[in-house]
């Protein structure tokens, strides 16, 4: 077998008995998104709350992944010289960064084939939806957060990035636009928020979706700068010992 | 042939001069051991061999490919035991073993590993389950995943008791005795000298030895025994013409080569003067004072 493909069998079969990892990219998601479609608490600015809510959880879903649970299992395995030693195998570094890429990717397709349904079944009805647009933005969406993963995963100590990552994940979740809109936001705090990647991903989903965004050409703009600065800063900040 | 051609290599990590211009080469099926005092380079100039880094200076070839430039084709046939492990706490043995040797593909078995390296019984504990010994077992085994024709081994037996030593010797004397290069890191000296074929001795990053051990020992002959602590040694040199230094608290070391007629007239004045003679020992200095003698002093 392809030795990308071993190691993505590895890299999945980790994520699935993981079950801080299980909880972090499809318990929390899920939870939120049937919550406070159910329980009318948030001030969404829609009709219903689940049209706000679901473009937004599937940008909290890519962050999950992309971001936190790469970026925390990477550093783990970084500190456990798991990085180095697969390192020294025929796998090597890019197949080993191909595999964790695919692993992402997959786990993505299963939060979406799980999120989505719950969103429709919870009264979702996307207006004139763009989904070719929708999967282009979760992939910028995720080149993004997996930069950003990495960085951190790459410099700091394991039980630091841990911390990192999961308070990284609580401000973007809260300042992105992901379930409390930017309109919320008291005025400094609005600026930054929509410079982050999180409320440009979820604004560009938003506008896909059902053309509800703000400013989806400003946001599609904050996203590809993240998604083209954040990895050249992971491969340059790296460090795999 | 040479499976390792170390030639001027200097190794700069930022300020620090790691390693400085040092040359050796190691044999296919031999064990070539690396010793050194903490510090002295020895991690870095094996990691260089390994692919890990590029040298600052001189050149490296390993089966004759560059590690750093080359790193794929020579994992294939490169065999690395880390000594930090490099395992996921969760993963359990098997597993890990199928997934290296999935990784090489070379039709290894699995199971046949880590039986080899006698963890059948523990197959299915996890890595953070296992001891230090048989942790390193596992490394082991992942070095073995590649049939590899050069393996370098990171402290191999550190943490093993002492019947589980006997069996990663056997492995080790196994694998050059099939053709593979063995390079062997090691702080113990008793390790070494049971197993190397040739030493290189590396101190403050430059190279002070490159040599088997009987050439390391050439000329260094000792007469070593204890006794009492309180030997009188200047009555013992006014008497027979023996000129021994105390070097432990029971401990003496006479610098000659081992002469029955010397131990004769030795164990003679021990016995007029009423002492015991325990651990009467003659022949090449032991590897420790080798690496003392070589060293300065410095602990390996």
């Amino acid at each position: 077998m392809n030795v990308t493909l071993v190691q993505l069998r590895v890299e999945l079969r980790r994520v699935a008995s993981n079950g801080e990892q299980l909880l972090l990219t499809l318990g929390i998601p899920v939870l939120l998104l049937v919550f406070f479609s159910l329980v009318d608490v948030l001030p969404t600015g829609t009709k219903e709350p689940i049209d706000f809510l679901a473009p937004g959880i599937l940008a909290l879903a890519t962050m999950s992944t992309a971001m936190v649970s790469l970026g925390i299992g990477t550093g783990f395995e970084r500190g456990y010289h798991v990085l180095k030693r697969l390192a020294a195998t025929p796998l090597g570094r890019p197949r080993l960064i191909a595999a964790k890429i695919g692993s992402v990717i997959a786990v993505e397709i299963v939060q979406f084939a799980v999120l989505i349904p719950v969103a429709f079944a919870l009264g979702w009805s996307p207006s004139s939806a763009n989904w070719l647009l929708g999967v282009v933005a979760v992939i910028v969406g995720t080149m993004a957060f997996a930069g950003i993963g990495l960085t951190l995963a790459g410099r700091l100590p394991a039980e630091i990035n841990l911390a990192a990552q999961n308070g990284l994940y609580l401000v973007l979740l809260l300042l992105g636009g992901m379930v409390i809109p930017f309109g919320k936001l008291p005025g400094a705090i609005r600026s930054v928020a929509h410079a982050l990647p999180s409320g440009a991903l979820a604004d560009v989903l938003r506008e896909a979706m059902s053309n509800a965004g703000t400013q989806p050409t400003r946001a599609w703009i904050v996203l590809c700068i993240w998604a083209a600065a954040t990895p050249l800063l992971a491969a340059r900040l790296f460090r795999w010992d | 042939m040479a499976a390792v051609e170390v030639e001027h290599l200097t190794v700069r990590h930022g300020d620090v001069l790691a390693v400085d211009d040092i040359s050796f080469t190691a044999d296919a099926g031999k064990i070539t051991t690396v010793l050194g005092p903490n510090g002295a380079g020895k991690t870095s100039t094996i990691e260089v061999c390994e692919g890990y880094h590029r040298p600052t200076k001189g050149t490296v070839r390993v089966l004759g490919l560059d590690p750093a430039a080359q790193q794929r084709q020579l994992s294939k046939r490169m065999g690395v035991m880390l000594q930090e492990g490099g395992v996921y706490p969760s993963s359990r043995v098997l597993e890990t073993v199928r997934h290296y040797v999935a990784l090489y593909d070379k039709g290894a078995d699995a199971a046949a590993l880590v039986d080899v390296v006698g963890l059948s019984a523990r197959s299915k504990a996890t890595w953070k389950q296992l001891s230090g010994g048989e942790r390193q077992r596992v490394s082991l085994a992942l070095a073995l995943a590649a049939k590899p024709d050069i393996a370098f081994l990171d402290e191999p037996t550190s943490g093993i008791d002492v019947n589980g030593r006997d069996a990663v010797r056997s492995i080790i004397r196994d694998l050059a005795d099939r053709g593979c290069a063995v390079v062997l890191a090691t702080h113990e000296l008793d390790e070494a000298e049971r197993l190397a074929d040739r030493m290189i001795i590396i101190d403050r990053g430059s190279l002070i030895a490159d040599a088997t051990l009987a050439e390391l020992r050439k000329g260094h002959d000792e007469i070593r025994f204890r006794s009492d602590p309180g030997l009188d040694l200047r009555a013992l040199a006014k008497a027979t013409g023996i000129v021994a230094s105390k070097v432990g608290r029971d401990e003496y070391v006479i610098d000659a080569p081992p002469q029955p007629r010397l131990m004769a007239q030795l164990g003679d004045w021990l016995a007029d003067a009423g002492h015991p003679l325990h651990d009467l020992r003659a022949g090449g200095q032991r590897l420790e004072d080798v690496f003392r003698r070589l060293t300065g002093g410095d602990q390996p």
